[in-house]
């Protein structure tokens, strides 16, 4: 039986008001801009982007502005948006070897073609806080490098750019290609291929996701899935619960086209870039009744720069194929398929774990009168428990 | 008017797609008379990837898109498909690609897109600059057995 109950109203509109006075925080500091947070948090955009599964940076700040710097909260704004929005179609899969790199390097090949490029990483700092960044203005900052950082002479001017030794060109005039790793172990057939095929994805936003989930599923449920979630399942397991003995092959940071074929035209064009974080991990496998001892594989992509979600969304990736693969199942977490993509979506998770939170009490009021009947009947039954 | 090429559609297409939108702005702030076929339109694109990167696709997530179709009282029909939710970006992109299909094509070319290739090229070469400029090094130390 539910019983209506008014009276909230008003305490809900202040607290409302409270919220947004609090969230605009001491009117005696500016007010933080949208471009502010894009530009300077963008690692925070990021990450509303990759769970919130929309790439709109704008929207992403504006929706941690509002979240008051709530990243979950802002994803639940993301994902509310989204919802809102006409599905206009399905690009083409982006070409990741075609990226314009900012970082790309190898754990497993010292000396691969085109080298390594640390990119824009907090690797190798020292993890001391730095009061600079503290002080009202700004000081300048002027790359170290004697060569190729900065200003790059003759870019501004028109005038042709030196060429990058991280390309090399593509067939028949396309773009520059950065080609991975992998590639290179596949040549000589020491790791799985990942054939391509035309077939459409499944979509977990279209249709409820069934279980057990085929490879593509799984990894839209993880590329949409919490960086914390996977993280923790990863991490489980190098610590032994599914181990999978992974090495970073490669992981690159940077830009690729996105390209949609358009009906109006009858052609495939470029709309726009997202920039995107790839990792593919090289696993040890000992071979299988089917297969020859090899290296296989874990993949994780991610929108943004966000590399720590890319690498567990790798490891957890192959940890799941264990049965693809004829591997045993240790009873390990990140092996379960329901386990792991049941509970990697923080909007599910928050909204089914908070909801507890809101009012129970009628559900409460049948607990209350079960225990008080219990006790009472044990009460008026004290020889028979003897 | 004249059909043009696909390849340099599609080209043209990209460069205006790609550009931001107030620099489009700024290189072509009056735009000619035309009718909407289809008024600027928010929407999502599904970004799909491939496993391994080489493999089947996959539904990575969303992308804000905004499209626009419109037609010049000559005739030529232009499209445009535009990253993000700006409107008067993707009516602008749409009426250029229309009139690049007239005999205006050749200015436009040279007064809006040239100048927007050279930019977008400009960026990238100065990033890929900065990436080069962390490229590693790597040297072999003398080692104690060469001593």
């Amino acid at each position: 039986m539910y019983v209506a109950v008014k009276g909230g109203e008003r305490a809900i509109d202040n607290a409302h008001g409270w919220l947004a006075e609090e969230r605009r925080g001491d009117r005696a500091v500016p007010e933080l801009t949208i471009p502010q947070i894009r530009e300077q948090m963008t690692l925070a955009v990021n990450r509303v982007m990759a769970e919130g599964s929309l790439y709109d940076p704008d929207l992403a700040a504006l929706a941690i502005k509002q979240a008051r710097g709530d990243l979950i909260e802002a994803i639940f704004l993301i994902r509310a948006y989204r919802t809102t929005l006409p599905r206009l179609a399905g690009s083409r899969p982006v070409d990741t070897a075609a990226m314009a790199v900012d970082r790309r390097i190898s754990a497993t090949f010292k000396d691969l073609p085109g080298g390594q490029v640390l990119g824009p990483t907090f690797d190798y700092t020292h993890r001391l806080l730095d009061f600079a960044l503290m002080a009202e203005a700004e000081p300048p900052t002027p790359l170290p490098s004697p060569r190729g950082g900065g200003e790059v002479p003759g870019a501004a001017a028109g005038q042709e750019a030196p060429p990058s030794p991280l390309v090399e060109e593509g067939w028949g005039g396309g773009p520059p290609r950065v080609p991975h790793v992998t590639g290179f172990l596949n040549r000589d057939g020491l790791i799985e291929a990942a054939p391509s095929s035309g077939a459409t994805p499944p979509d977990l936003t279209r249709a409820p996701m069934e279980l057990p989930a085929d490879r593509a599923l799984r990894l839209q449920a993880l590329a949409r899935g919490d960086e914390g979630f996977l993280l923790g399942l990863a991490y489980s397991t190098q610590r032994g619960y599914g181990r999978t003995h992974a090495f970073v092959g490669e992981l690159r940071i940077g830009r690729v086209a996105v390209e949609v074929e358009i009906p109006e035209l009858g052609f495939a064009v470029e709309i726009g870039e997202i920039e995107l974080t790839e990792c593919e991990t090289v696993n040890q496998f000992k071979g299988s009744k089917t297969e020859p001892p090899q290296f296989t594989r874990g993949y994780g992509l991610v929108m943004g720069q966000s590399e720590r979600k890319a690498i567990a969304m790798s490891l957890v990736d192959r940890a799941l194929r264990w049965q693809d693969l004829g591997e045993d199942f240790t009873g390990a977490p990140a092996q379960d398929e329901e386990f792991v993509l049941m509970h990697c979506d923080n909007i599910q998770a928050t909204g089914f774990l908070e909801h507890i939170k809101l009012p129970h009490y009628v559900d409460f009021q049948a607990e209350l009168e079960l225990v008080r009947r219990l006790r009472a009947e044990a009460e008026t039954m004290p020889e028979a428990a003897e | 008017m004249t059909s043009p090429a696909p390849e340099a559609r599609k080209a043209w297409i990209a460069t205006l797609a790609k550009a931001p939108p107030g620099r489009l702005a700024e290189l072509m702030p009056e735009l000619p008379p035309h009718d909407l076929l289809r008024a600027p339109e928010v929407g999502a694109v599904m970004v799909r990837g491939r496993i391994g990167g080489t493999g089947a696709a996959f539904n990575l997530g969303e992308m804000t898109v905004t499209r626009c179709s419109v037609r010049l009282p000559s005739g030529p029909v232009g499209h445009a498909w535009v990253q993000g939710r700006d409107r008067a970006h993707a009516r602008r992109a749409a009426v250029i690609d229309a009139l690049m299909q007239t005999e205006a094509a050749p200015d436009l070319a040279a007064r809006i897109l040239a100048p927007l290739r050279a930019e977008a090229e400009a960026r990238r070469a100065a990033r890929a600059a900065k990436a080069a400029g962390t490229k590693v090094e790597f040297f072999t130390m003398v080692r104690g057995e060469d001593q």
